[in-house]
């Protein structure tokens, strides 16, 4: 049976990995290729890399630092970021990166998704999701939660998968770093509804919420941020108890 | 010198890095020429089947990888091109392999692509020599090589038991990405190189 994934998130501003929070106030945590090493010896499954550099100079240190990754990491990592083309995707294609994840240009422009996917496989696709609860209805945002679409987010969530993306990744803005635990009762419907996988993103703060999400949330994957930047939990302790729950994870 | 066959199959550079890793020297080349001063040949190849064996016929190779007598390894894509035919297009492969492949149907228990981390079992010669069965090996895959005469190892996908490696004569393939699976890959890519 395929194995529940661990996946550290590393948002990366000119070159730096950094952490806010609810996507604001960033702090410096270490260097890119560093933790990805440290992260994949440790036990990770797979990396994220979220490129929020805002200038062209911050875009071009993400694409050479992607080909660096590649060269030192023995397990798969998504990169993603601004990607808004299928040029900008086969850019980090070519620089080493498994997998890109695209957010707000999908919404922008719904058929990149399978302009993407059709060139360079599903497997190659992961579309992002930030989405907010209002009035009762989970809705997708863009630029960080600042800017709120008319997309809702489990339409949205089966569109993409129609159009060919390989993965959904969504992020509850309400949760995301809150470390009140994730919004498991949406990655539930979410995972029910898709026949793609289903990562979990936003409100990690003990084990316990990563054993809820991935059990009771049916949660393909789980990606946390600052619980092991910060070295709070580690993901080698975090495997153990898992496995101790009867959820198959990789040790 | 180990050879790597590019031929437009996706992310290629990958293998490279993994054998950069262990201190291996590689090169990336879809000329013949080249490939005859190889020791062992790698193709790689991720994405659609249908349109990776066409690649391939298009850079002239497929009679070429088919004659092959020295050791050749077919990693995910690079693996179905080498069977008979898929269901991805529909297409022929090189018929290397005696084996089928298969689209995994997708479903409320059956996520499609298989993706992620699973245990390999009924693990046979020499690519997994001084292996256990259960270790644990990267998939990305949205169709899967049937059991068959030629396999070598085995997985299962929500009920579905396919193989996860493929051997006939020099010809090895693996359906999981050994580049990318930390220490097991590189187990299994090391046991390539000492053939």
């Amino acid at each position: 049976m395929v194995a529940k994934r661990i996946i550290p998130c590393l948002d990366v501003k000119d070159g730096v990995v950094v952490k806010g929070i609810n996507f604001l106030g960033l702090k410096e945590v270490g260097d890119a290729v560093d933790m990805g090493v440290r992260y994949a010896r440790e036990g990770a499954d797979e990396l994220v890399y979220l490129d929020i550099s805002a200038t062209r100079e911050g875009r071009n240190t993400f694409a050479a630092l992607v080909e660096k990754i590649a060269a030192g990491i023995d397990i798969p990592f998504t990169v993603g970021g601004g990607i808004g083309s299928v040029d900008d995707a086969s850019r980090l294609l070519d620089a080493g990166a498994d997998k890109v994840s695209i957010n707000s240009a999908a919404i922008r422009d719904p058929e990149l998704i399978g302009r993407i996917a059709s060139k360079y496989g599903s497997q190659f696709v992961v579309v992002a999701i930030d989405a907010k609860c209002v009035d009762g209805t989970w809705k997708a945002t863009t630029h960080g939660g600042s800017v709120m679409t008319d997309k809702e987010l489990f339409s949205w969530a089966m569109e993409a998968q129609q159009r060919g993306a390989g993965e959904i990744l969504f992020t509850s803005m309400d949760h995301d770093g809150t470390k009140g635990g994730y919004a498991c009762e949406v990655y539930e419907r979410l995972s029910e509804l898709l026949s793609i996988p289903v990562i979990a993103s936003g409100g990690a703060g003990s084990i316990a919420d990563i054993a809820k999400v991935l059990t009771e949330g049916k949660a393909d994957a789980a990606l946390a941020a600052s619980i092991f930047h910060y070295g709070e939990i580690g993901i080698q302790e975090l495997k153990e108890a898992l496995r101790k729950e009867n959820i198959n994870v990789r040790i | 010198m180990i050879a790597i066959i590019d031929y437009d199959a996706g992310n290629i550079q990958s293998v490279g890095n993994a054998l950069s890793r262990l201190g291996t020297e590689y090169v990336l080349t879809s000329d013949p020429a080249v490939l005859d001063g190889a020791s062992k040949i790698i193709l790689p190849g991720v994405g659609n089947a249908a349109h990776a064996v066409e690649s391939l016929r298009e850079k002239g190779l497929e009679s070429y990888v088919r004659s092959l007598r020295r050791p050749v390894l077919g990693i995910c894509v690079g693996l179905q091109i080498m069977c008979r035919r898929s269901e991805e297009g529909d297409s022929r492969g090189l018929g290397i392999f005696d084996c089928d492949v298969r689209k995994f149907e997708p479903g409320p228990d059956c996520k499609v692509p298989h993706m992620g981390w699973n245990t390999i079992s009924n693990l046979e010669g020499k690519l997994f020599k001084d292996m256990k069965g259960g270790s644990w090996v990267y998939f990305v895959h949205s169709y899967y090589p049937a059991l068959c005469p030629d396999t070598v190892a085995t997985c299962t996908h929500a009920g579905v038991m396919f193989s996860a490696a493929l051997r006939y004569e020099n010809f090895y393939g693996t359906q999981f990405h050994p580049e990318k699976s930390g220490g097991a890959g590189e187990k299994i890519l090391r046991n390539f190189l000492e053939l």
